[in-house]
């Protein structure tokens, strides 16, 4: 029952020597076995590595390292398959990668490695992270283990459902406008955007590169304060990461509120918010309140153009990073008369319908004659999206909204309808257009069918340590984060 | 005041996008639907304000101009559809 347990429980196991690494590892995969046919959660699972790694890991703890220098000792973790792992497939759900193979460890991957984890593969993703089902991906559906009828969301749906199905007790996703924390939600674990810049974006693919950053997903707010403090840092390699120092998260955790201010964004009550998603944050907000949080309405006053601006924004970054893949250097490439004609007809047989849909709207809204009237005036409504919250905290510690308007959705269901899709993101995308940090925790169940929902805490820039320490005290009072998936029953 | 249109033959030759007749009609009226979204940010007052490209204030991130190791010749080419001679080989530029 080892793929059972938290990340921090299972590191104390290994740390008194009550299990193996090489035992976790085949406990994972054994899970993996069990039930990815029906979850669809990797795309690629690397049996004969993770078991190596595991040996590897043994054989540090018999030598005499510990989990004080090393966290993640012998514990097993799974990665988005967009952030790179050297000699590992980096497809990023695309049928343009499909047989790419890395030469190189993304920072937060030397990382892992050098905190003594064991990497046992790689996650399914909407098409270079641009979806919010994972109904993108060029190779294989994800299905939520709530109910398997359903999306786990997107973009990182493979990252949140392993952690849900007990795959792996904690995973890496990549946060554009929502992909750690919507996902979360849906699959009902812990899901964390850190800050733009706590953490080195050199190895994960590209999408929108101002809005980008990689996020953690696991079943419980300790375990993404352990995660963080791994992953976070400066790196010379990313000249947009950020040289503050790295706090010790964990010793953030513990005790009441008293003194913390949230703020609840008037402008989030919107028509479309699912009632029972509403009422179970008015719970927790009331939860909070006991705990001793203050609770005080505040104003977002341009919350409702966070859609529209996101979408000229991530499209137009999209349209230029994806600019790279052209048949040339790697990658897929079919070939025509010219080199035009062979960028055309690779681009156009390797990319999926949501990834052309973005670059054709990135293209367009670059493009000469439109860049005024939509690109620049979206950057300029970014700031004044980035000044309310900047506003409001400096009255308030954390911002609390739901992470999504309504529970996972069944599969097919919003595919025909991109800006239906779009408006899922709706409570997450302000926070990356502003740079801030964001959590999703479990606040409830709607009733029939019973489906995770998820509470969204939004945080200052580099405010990781505050919001973990809110969401830690509110799981800590609450059930949720105990409930397992049904198909964990049989 | 005319309804938003992509002109999406145009636009698809800018972003070297290959589309079937199909992909044409399809993305084309999605991509009407999602413009005539956009067109609510033009009631937006963004008079005096500046763009913002990026969320962290951070200006010229210099480093040491020191040599480093790279990546080796065979690990840069090991992906490469189509090399020869230590190259990537692409199709003919000029005549």
């Amino acid at each position: 029952m080892l793929h059972r347990l938290t990340l921090a429980e299972l590191s104390a196991q290994l740390a008194a020597r009550a299990c193996s690494a090489r035992e976790a590892t085949r406990a994972c995969l054994d899970q993996i076995q069990r039930v990815d046919g029906r979850v669809g959660a990797f795309l690629q699972v690397d049996t004969a590595g993770a078991l190596a790694q595991a040996e590897a890991a043994d054989a540090a703890l018999r030598a005499g390292a510990t989990h004080a220098t090393q966290p993640l000792l012998g514990v097993p973790l799974a990665l988005k398959d967009i952030i790179a792992t050297r000699d590992q497939p980096l497809t990023c759900g695309s049928r343009i990668l499909e047989d790419f193979v890395s030469p190189y460890d993304a920072t937060v991957v030397e990382k892992l490695r050098a905190a003594g984890a064991v990497l046992v593969g790689r996650l399914n993703l909407d098409e270079f992270a641009m979806g919010s089902s994972t109904e993108n991906s060029a190779f294989q559906r994800t299905r939520n283990p709530w109910d398997l009828e359903r999306i786990p969301g997107g973009s990182s749906g493979g990252t949140a459902a392993a952690v849900a199905a007990r795959e792996v007790p904690a995973a890496l996703g990549s946060d554009t406008g929502g992909s750690v924390r919507q996902p979360a939600a849906h699959c009902g674990v812990v899901g964390l955007k850190p800050t733009y810049g706590r953490v080195s974006r050199y190895g994960l693919v590209a999408y929108a590169s101002s809005l980008d950053q990689i996020g953690c997903v696991t079943r419980t707010v300790g375990d993404a304060a352990r995660m963080l403090g791994v992953i976070a840092g400066h790196d010379p390699r990313d000249s947009t990461s950020v040289p503050e120092t790295v706090p010790d998260y964990t010793a953030a955790l513990g005790g009441d509120l008293k003194g913390f201010k949230i703020g609840l964004p008037r402008e989030y009550r919107v028509p479309g918010l699912h009632p029972e998603v509403q009422q179970a944050v008015e719970t927790a907000v009331a939860k909070l309140q006991e705990l001793g949080a203050e609770a005080v309405e505040i104003s977002l006053p341009h919350t409702q153009h966070a859609v529209a601006a996101y979408y000229i924004i991530a499209p137009a970054e999209a349209s230029a990073n994806l600019a790279r893949f052209d048949g040339v250097r790697y990658g897929l490439r079919v070939e025509g008369a010219d080199p035009i004609e062979m960028y055309k007809r690779t681009r156009g047989a390797g990319f999926g319908a949501e990834v052309k849909r973005r670059i054709l709207l990135g293209t367009y809204v670059l493009s000469s004659g439109y860049y005024d009237a939509y690109y620049l005036r979206a950057q300029k409504v970014r700031t004044l999206i980035r000044r309310d919250f900047l506003r409001a905290f400096e009255r308030v510690d954390a911002i609390v909204t739901p992470t999504t308007p309504g529970p996972a959705f069944k599969l097919g269901e919003k595919a025909s309808d991109p800006l239906q899709m779009y408006l899922e993101d709706i409570f997450t995308l302000s926070c990356n257009l502003a740079g801030l940090c964001g959590l999703s925790v479990p606040c409830g169940f709607t009733r029939s069918p019973r489906l995770p929902i998820g509470l969204q805490l939004l945080g200052k820039p580099f405010g990781e340590a505050g919001l973990l320490r809110i969401a830690h005290a509110y799981e800590q009072a609450t059930p949720w984060h105990r409930e397992q998936p049904p198909l964990l029953q049989d | 005041m005319a309804a938003p249109h992509l002109d999406i033959r145009s636009v698809a030759h800018l972003a070297r996008l290959e589309l079937s007749a199909d992909e044409i009609e399809r993305y084309g009226a999605q991509l009407d639907d999602i413009l005539r979204y956009f067109e609510q940010l033009k009631q937006v007052d963004v008079s005096g304000v500046e763009p913002l490209a990026h969320a962290m204030p951070l200006v010229n991130v210099t480093r040491p101009d020191a040599i480093r190791p790279s990546m080796p010749h065979h690990e840069a080419l090991r992906n490469a559809p189509v090399r020869g001679h230590d190259l990537f080989v692409v199709p003919k530029i000029v005549e």
